[in-house]
């Protein structure tokens, strides 16, 4: 690159080097104009209108701050938050777990473990919307199969209605999320683990530590920001959960299955009170900010290898 | 120094058997977690086949007792028809793909090559997309589509997603540029390429693993995207698959069809397990590149 610029004169060089950067200023145009429309205008808009009573239809009127003030009485609200929290502490875990399990058993040397890998990932590429249909049948009273094994097992004498009960409910979309989104986790802690140089565990393998020990001193330890990672990235889809539960439970029993999505999603779309909506989004959107600054400061990686 | 064997030879054949029960043992785990995995469409697709009196059945039957389509029949005579919403997700997912790629191969090779003021602000805003859920900024959006009267198209639906897949395709694709040598590009220019010309010939091919990657995720999450899709379709003849399907499920059109719901739905699994089995390598790649939202 020097030696074919260097020949150039100065004047001419910066000419050059203007016309060059304007070139590559041309490329990213149409992505960064999509981007400014699309993006940071509505970004911006919804701080604009969560100040206001924003009807669909009619004159919007400015309210101030009257909108987040309205939050700290509107009790829907604070229940769907306590409701995407209890969620989303409930989620985790067996995602985790089992992410790391099936990461073990499909980093083993088996033969045709490959197959077994990829089987365990296909419901990730299903739409969340779809799969929560899915679910829906497999766990309907009267058609849905679960409730047909268990009865014909012996193991339940009346088929289980899930989504009449809180409780019963919040159980029934956990197992589906977990078969859906756990390929996920697996896949990016197996990711972590192949990253382990092999000639860290055969060093241990020489000083006699055993499976045990190598998965809690080497493997654990090294896989902290992979761990980082896989956690933003679940707890962050977690607190935005809208598609299971507006499909599965229609936010009912009377209401006690509406997340912090559903609610803005209500006011905005059903409600059309579109400002409150806004002003909903913008608390939500500080609230994530708030957890994955939180969680990559716990999990924060300072582990070298 | 001499490594003696840890065990001594009169147990060897032990420990073998010992070994072997283990890996037996593994693959009866693997094999019943496949199971449980593959249940759910499993049971699905095969109860989209059944005659439409056993699909609905109380309680449920296992086996049908003879194949039939007769399902995906019905599933035809909601709304506008099951081929109309096939085609309303394929263009949306289609328009979604292609403009995904324009934009983020440009964006990628502008970024990963050139030198302009300001580059590193703007690279860092196409990406806060990333930081930033798109469900906090979906009522704005959809007064924007109303006022460019896009709400309610396939076109501005694809637009929305577009934007979602962005950061992500930018991302991508200028990390695809900055693997290729510089040294390839000018000999190109050297050899009397244009700019352009050398983009399209020559870096094109040598980026094509990031483009692929960049493509099925645009596919993948605008065939199956919901919220976005329930909110700017608000027309029955222009919803997407998952919207149709729910609305199937909710009693839309009348009681329910259990056996065309699970047509519908083996219908909008079919293409993306497809996709994902040819392409996995590229969804992969995607997946450790570390930049993925879910």
């Amino acid at each position: 690159m020097t030696t074919a610029q260097s020949t150039v004169g100065p004047a001419r060089r910066s000419t050059l080097n203007r016309r060059r950067a304007f070139a590559g200023f041309l490329f990213v145009l149409p992505a960064v104009l999509f981007t400014l429309a699309m993006f940071i205008f509505p970004l911006i808009m919804t701080m604009w209108m969560s100040l206001h009573n924003w009807p669909l239809l009619g004159q919007a009127t400015f309210l101030g701050i009257q909108n987040y003030v309205d939050m700290a009485r509107d009790g829907q609200f604070w229940s769907s938050l306590w409701f995407t929290t209890l969620y989303t502490l409930l989620v985790t875990p067996p995602i985790f777990i089992l992410a790391f399990a099936l990461a073990l058993l499909v980093n083993t040397a088996l033969r045709g473990i490959g197959i077994f890998r990829t089987i365990y990932f296909i419901p990730v590429v299903i739409g969340l919307g779809t799969s929560s249909l899915l679910w829906v049948w497999l766990l309907n009273d009267r058609v849905g199969i679960i409730n047909g094994l268990m009865l014909d097992l012996g193991l339940i004498e009346q088929p289980i209605i899930w989504f009449v009960d809180r409780n019963l409910a919040m159980f029934a979309i956990i197992v589906s999320i977990v078969w859906k989104t756990v390929g996920f986790s697996m896949i990016l802690l197996l990711a972590g683990m192949q990253a382990i140089p092999d000639e860290l565990y055969q060093a241990a393998m020489v000083d006699g530590a055993s499976y045990w020990q190598r998965l809690t001193h080497i493997m654990m330890p090294l896989l902290r920001s992979t761990f980082a990672l896989a956690l933003v990235l679940s707890v962050i889809g977690s607190y935005l959960a809208f598609d299971q539960f507006y499909i599965m439970t229609r936010g009912g029993p009377q209401n006690q299955t509406i997340t912090a999505v559903y609610w803005i999603f209500n006011n905005s779309f059903t409600y059309y009170k579109m400002g409150y909506g806004a002003a909903l989004s913008i608390v939500l959107l500080v609230i994530l900010g708030i957890l994955s600054i939180i969680q990559l400061r716990i999990l924060r990686d300072d582990t070298t290898y | 120094m001499t490594v003696t064997p840890a065990e001594p030879t009169v147990h060897s054949s032990s420990t073998r058997l010992r070994r072997r029960a283990g890996i037996i043992a593994l693959y009866i785990i693997c094999v019943v977690l496949a199971i449980l995995f593959l249940f759910p469409v499993f049971w699905s697709t095969l109860t989209s086949v059944k005659p439409p009196a056993e699909a609905s059945s109380v309680p449920p039957t296992y086996w049908p007792s003879t194949i039939t389509f007769e399902n995906y029949v019905k599933l035809n005579k909601y709304g506008a028809g099951i081929l109309r919403y096939i085609y309303n997700s394929a263009t949306v997912a289609l328009i979604t793909v292609f403009g995904t790629i324009i934009l983020s191969t440009l964006a990628g090779y502008g970024f990963s090559r050139f030198n302009f003021r300001a580059k590193n602000s703007l690279f860092i805003m196409v990406l806060a997309a990333l930081m930033i859920p798109f469900q906090s900024i979906l009522t704005p959006l959809f007064l924007l589509m109303s006022a460019v009267k896009m709400q309610n198209t396939l076109l501005g639906l694809a637009l929305v997603y577009i934007t979602f897949q962005l950061p992500f395709g930018v991302f991508m694709m200028r990390n695809s540029f900055d693997t290729v040598p510089r040294e390839i590009e000018e000999a190109a220019l050297l050899d009397g390429c244009s700019t352009w010309k050398m983009l399209t010939s020559v870096m094109f091919v040598l980026v094509r693993p990031g483009i692929i990657t960049v493509a099925v995720y645009a596919f993948l999450n605008a065939w199956n995207e919901f919220l976005a899709a329930l909110i700017i379709m608000t027309q029955e003849s222009n919803f997407t698959l998952p919207i149709m399907l729910t609305s199937v499920r909710s009693g839309y059109y009348g009681a329910i069809d259990w056996g065309a719901l699970q047509a519908g739905i083996t219908v909008t699994i079919l293409p993306c397990v497809i996709l994902f089995l040819l392409l996995q390598r590229y969804y992969m790649q995607g997946l450790m590149g570390g930049a993925v939202k879910g």
